[in-house]
């Protein structure tokens, strides 16, 4: 093969290669607001993305014994699922016991995560009233936060979770 | 001495990885078995058998080979997993139907008319997908394993856990995944400069979220579309999933419903209770996305009993989400000594890789273990070396060597070696 056909071969592969790379049909459509808040869930530890509401622990009771005791237990213990309170002091001994309280680094992490998937069996019946009542109660169930202190958009964020402190990342950004 | 005996390459009976391709080795024979029935015609070649039909299934006489055990949290039956029966299957393809499964609500019933993939947060132009339009991208379509990280974790028990070789490490599977890159979608929205990180929610009923660096989303990750050929199985995220290769599975996000671009990760739920790593000291590892080089011999396995003395083909799969496997070495006296396997044809990135030796059993009690080395120099460790910085608590990211015992009988037992 002469070297002028190869660079010929050569040089078209690259060209191929990167108008593949760049190439895009354009196929997306333009999402409108009302669009984007239906479907925007994201929450971060920073309280971006909380909405608006807010609730107690003594409120969330209520909440939590008509939705969440079955499954979960008297103040977050016992039940036949995960245990949202107790294991405090827990995790550097035989029996770690990783829940809501001893473990979870993020207070805005329980609101989410509810919103998105509690109650089990019909996720997305909570309003955020009740959302964040439900939250404050795990919290005050946990001694992080007392039972009358009003959880709501900028409360949540600002509460310190016990481990929060104990967390280290295995991936460096742009590894 | 006997050509077998020249080709021993490590202690009790352990052969060269070329015996199999050596023919007429003595002892060879004992693999074969003939049939004394061989020329009678039998009831099915009486007659002409059933029709072709527009979908096919596994013969009736392989009904048993089914994902299991399946398991789900109190009160729940698609809140868990089932496991793909490894020591069952050749090759490294997992047929469709047997992908394991990890479920956080079960699985959703999705019309695909319906369904849209909206991208937006720090982009310049937020935009939604359908399934049709994504089908009209260029795609590419690559053989790559999905392990969940919570695989092998029953080997962090005290004692060793019984069960198949599927039940304790069948949260792997590999298939070829085919899809639209997904770099070409968010180039399409257009990056914002602050982006660097997005967090992508399932549309399952609890609209399962993680956040991943944009790094490794503009590196190789895809929306995946197909799987081996065809179009997604519900199990696996119909009509859509994200599929990050080589990661641990939880963040190949099934049923791929909205990807927000953000400045810091999320910090979900299962990113930090649940698939992270507590250590002895009480701090906790965060964000361990490759999975760890690994591998396990696959047959003989516990329920593939050995019967008589004589010559076997060890087999397993080996993987690592740093690339390819370069070597795997198998030991059948409790790693005293170590041969190298004979690697299958098709070693690819991020795959499995299937892997044979040859043994020769003598009828005594043995432990065998099988130890992968990945394309960057990482070593499966040993259990031990695995446990020594981790909670008791912690048994996500288990990459530690798998041992089997086979006893006198025949019989193989998970042990730790």
């Amino acid at each position: 093969m002469s070297t002028r056909k190869l660079c010929t071969i050569v040089c078209f592969s690259l060209l191929s290669g990167s108008l593949l790379a760049q190439e895009s049909p354009g196929l997306g459509e333009d999402v409108t607001a009302e669009e984007l808040a239906a479907v925007d869930y994201a929450i971060l530890p920073n309280g971006d993305g909380l909405p608006a509401g807010s609730g107690t622990a003594a409120e969330g009771a209520m909440v939590y014994q008509q939705y969440c005791f079955a499954c979960h237990g008297e103040k977050g213990k016992g039940g036949a699922n995960d245990a949202l309170s107790g294991g405090h002091g827990s995790l550097t001994s035989a029996r770690p016991q990783k829940t809501v309280g001893s473990f979870w680094p993020y207070a805005t992490t329980v609101f989410d995560y509810v919103r998105r998937a509690m109650p089990h069996q019909s996720p997305g019946i909570l309003s955020n009233d009740e959302l964040y009542a439900v939250t404050a109660y795990i919290l005050f169930v946990n001694d992080i936060i007392g039972e009358d202190q009003e959880i709501n958009a900028n409360t949540l964020p600002a509460v310190k979770m016990p481990n929060r402190d104990n967390f280290v990342w295995d991936y460096s950004e742009g590894e | 001495m006997t050509d077998i005996d020249e080709m021993l390459a490590a202690g009790n009976g352990l052969l060269d990885r070329r015996f199999f391709l050596r023919a007429g080795v003595a002892g060879g024979a004992a693999l074969m078995t003939a049939s004394a029935s061989a020329v009678e015609r039998k009831e099915w070649m009486k007659a002409p058998g059933e029709g072709m039909s527009g979908s096919g299934a596994p013969s009736s006489h392989e009904s048993h080979i089914v994902r299991a055990p399946i398991g789900s949290s109190p009160g729940t039956t698609g809140t868990g997993a089932s496991r793909t029966p490894l020591q069952f299957l050749d090759g490294i393809i997992t047929p469709s139907r047997l992908h394991f499964e990890r479920h956080h609500a079960g699985i959703p019933d999705i019309d695909p008319a319906e369904h849209r993939l909206v991208i937006h947060g720090l982009v310049e132009r937020p935009l939604s997908f359908s399934l049709d339009a994504l089908a009209r991208y260029p795609m590419v379509s690559r053989i790559q394993f999905l392990e969940c990280s919570g695989n092998s974790g029953a080997s962090m028990a005290p004692e060793p856990v019984q069960g198949t070789c599927g039940a304790l490490h069948g949260l792997v599977s590999a298939s070829e995944w085919g899809g639209v890159p997904l770099s070409v979608l968010l180039e399409e929205a257009g990056v914002k400069p602050e982006g660097k990180w997005l967090v992508a929610d399932g549309a399952d009923a609890a609209m399962m979220s993680r956040s991943v660096p944009l790094d490794k989303i503009m590196d190789d990750a895809i929306v995946a579309l197909y799987q081996n050929g065809e179009r997604l199985r519900p199990s696996n995220g119909y009509p859509m999933r994200l599929f990050l290769p080589g990661w641990e599975g939880n963040m190949s996000v099934k049923w791929l419903r909205t990807i927000k671009v953000i400045d810091q990760p999320a910090m979900t739920k299962d990113e930090t209770s649940k698939y992270s790593d507590l250590q002895k000291d009480g701090v906790t590892k965060l964000f361990s996305f490759p999975m760890g080089v690994k591998s396990v011999i696959t047959s003989p396995s516990p329920g593939l009993s050995m019967t008589v003395p004589g010559v076997y083909q060890i087999s397993g799969i080996a993987w690592t989400g740093a690339g390819k496997i370069k070597r795997v070495e198998v030991s059948t006296d409790g790693g005293n000594s170590w041969a190298e396997a004979s690697l299958d044809e098709h070693v690819m990135s991020k795959c499995l890789t299937r892997f044979r030796s040859a043994w020769r059993w003598d009828g005594s009690p043995s432990v065998i273990l099988s130890r992968a080395t990945d394309e960057s120099g990482s070593v499966q460790p040993t259990r031990d070396r695995v446990l020594s910085e981790r909670s008791s608590a912690a048994f996500y990211h288990y990459n530690g060597i798998q041992a089997w015992r086979v006893a006198d009988s025949g019989e193989v037992t998970n042990v730790y070696a």
